[in-house]
């Protein structure tokens, strides 16, 4: 018996719409289900990251290391002698970053910490965005909070900038039209074009990637992943990223930290 | 003015005469391969570390040629015998007068 | 210093470089044959027997810039029978050669590792050198996965 043509197009609209929604779904990652990228690696690429002997980021934790000590700037002074031994006065820093910066009024990542740093407190020139040094001391400062839970601090003033990153990480950008949620929020443990889509906890950072063989910052890749969806990357330090980050990280919060790591 | 390549090396500190132990090497080191093309579609020239030479209280004990096949940031590993207390040292070297050095002592018993 | 032996094609488009030529030649991958030639560059045209050497690396391989790969070989490694060296190969790098190591008693074990780069899916070639001129290999195959987005300079 044949269905009245207007039944079946609202049958087939209620359809659609059942399914869109299933699509569509802006389903947040349950806790206890999150995942670091270190778990989807290769055996091998897991092993270059856990043995620091063969890890090509600890060169730069070397560099950055001697950085620390090195006296610099207008106030002749290092890192050090104010900061002391990095091992005991950094710890636990990069877990809790973004932070706000209150000359400024807005939130920073780390980059932007240590080169404040230089320009208020050692009265040198900031280093360049990517730059080999700004890496070096990144990743020994990262370092030092290796193995701490994410730990994102309860500060409301970076709540506004961090409910920006939020809408920012659900926002359909480029011309692929594509939000960082579709991929890393729904599709999760997927493959894309013979990879495995990672939930993207910045866990690792600055990372080793294979890629690039060489070291980069979140920020790199978050610019990757821009041009990846043929969208204009933001301007390197854009408030954009650090608003980014602070969601990413609250969204990682509780998860160890690898830095620095190494990724495919 | 080019910074020094920063390498890191591990070769066990002791060890009994006879064991064969693992030593091994990680510098940092760009390896352009002479294949790639910059944004302008400029090729980028080779620069690679073309050697690596190990010697143990000064008789070598390795060496290797390394081709631009090799990874940026050279990872080699290898082993020896340790025969008797002395120094480990490395050298590698490279286009554009590329050198670099290290050295790790062992204690032999 | 040591020449390291260069492809024909490298060679000539050095010199067209050098003679500041306005073609750009990109110069020709290896290829089974180069390969070929490669190896008996290294023999000397003496026979090649598989076996006795041993190349690991991984089937599947994420990220081609930096491939673990370990080749070892079955010697006793004392003065009268070890392994003098050690040779791997590609076939479809830009490149036959990849790495040349001389080895001697002193080693003890004829094992090394490195991270080498891969340009294709493709088959490579370990080659190993016995103390008494004999030549030993062993190939292994590799599938390279690409990374999915494309990546702008920094």
């Amino acid at each position: 018996m044949n269905l009245p043509g207007v039944l079946y197009v609202l049958m087939l609209g209620a359809a659609t719409l059942a399914v869109s929604a299933l699509v569509g779904a802006r389903a947040e990652i349950p806790l206890d289900q999150r995942r670091s990228s270190y778990e989807d690696m290769s055996r091998d690429t897991r092993a270059m990251q856990d043995d620091d002997m063969s890890n090509p980021a600890m060169l730069a934790v070397l560099d950055g290391e001697a950085l620390w000590n090195a006296k610099g700037g207008a106030s002749g002074k290092s890192c050090a002698d104010c900061h002391g031994d990095a091992r005991s006065s950094m710890k636990g820093v990069a877990a809790r970053y973004p932070a706000f910066d209150e000359p400024t009024g807005v939130p920073v990542d780390l980059e932007q910490r240590i080169n404040l740093s230089r320009e208020r407190d050692q009265k040198a020139a900031p280093f360049r965005y990517e730059s080999a040094e700004l890496l070096a001391l990144t990743a020994y400062i990262a370092l030092q909070s290796r193995g701490q839970p994410i730990d994102p601090p309860k500060d409301a003033r970076l709540e506004p900038f961090r409910e920006r990153g939020r809408v920012s990480f659900n926002q359909r950008i480029g011309q692929l039209n594509l939000s960082c949620a579709q991929c890393h929020d729904d599709n999760w443990g997927k493959s894309l074009a013979g990879n495995i889509i990672p939930q993207a906890h910045p866990t690792g950072y600055p990372i080793y990637r294979l890629e690039w063989q060489s070291l980069g910052s979140l920020q790199r890749r978050l610019r990757n992943c821009m041009t990846g969806v043929r969208a204009e990357p933001y301007a390197l330090g854009a408030l954009e990223y650090v608003e980014l980050e602070l969601f990413l990280m609250w969204r990682a919060r509780g998860m160890a930290l690898e830095s620095p790591g190494v990724r495919p | 003015m080019a910074v020094p390549a920063r390498t890191l090396i591990n070769v066990p500190p002791k060890a009994k005469r006879g064991d064969v132990i693992l030593i091994r090497t990680l510098i940092s080191h760009v390896m352009e391969n002479g294949f790639r093309v910059d944004n302008m579609g400029k090729p980028i020239p080779r620069n690679i570390i073309t050697s690596m030479v190990c010697t143990y209280n000064g008789e070598e004990i390795f060496n290797a040629t390394l081709h631009p096949a090799i990874s940026a940031n050279p990872f080699i590993t290898f082993h020896t015998v340790a025969t008797e207390s002395g120094t480990i040292a490395f050298k590698w070297t490279g286009d554009n007068g590329f050198e670099a050095e290290a050295s790790a002592s062992i204690s032999v018993e | 210093m040591e020449r390291t032996p260069l492809s024909l094609a490298t060679t000539r488009r050095l010199f067209l470089a050098g003679a500041g030529a306005l073609l750009v030649v990109r110069p020709a991958g290896a290829t089974p044959e180069t390969m070929a030639a490669a190896i008996r560059q290294v023999t000397g045209g003496k026979p090649v027997t598989p076996g006795k050497v041993k190349l690991t690396i991984p089937p599947l391989v994420e990220n081609g810039n930096a491939v673990a790969v370990t080749i070892s070989a079955d010697s006793p490694m004392t003065e009268k029978d070890h392994v003098t060296a050690i040779h791997l190969f590609t076939q479809k790098n830009p490149l036959p050669n990849v790495i040349g190591i001389r080895l001697g008693a002193r080693a003890g074990k004829a094992e090394v590792s490195t991270r080498i780069r891969l340009a294709d899916t493709q088959q490579l070639t370990a080659l190993c050198e016995m103390s008494d001129g004999t030549f030993w290999s062993d190939t292994a195959d590799v599938i390279l996965t690409l990374s999915a987005c494309l990546e702008d300079p920094v």
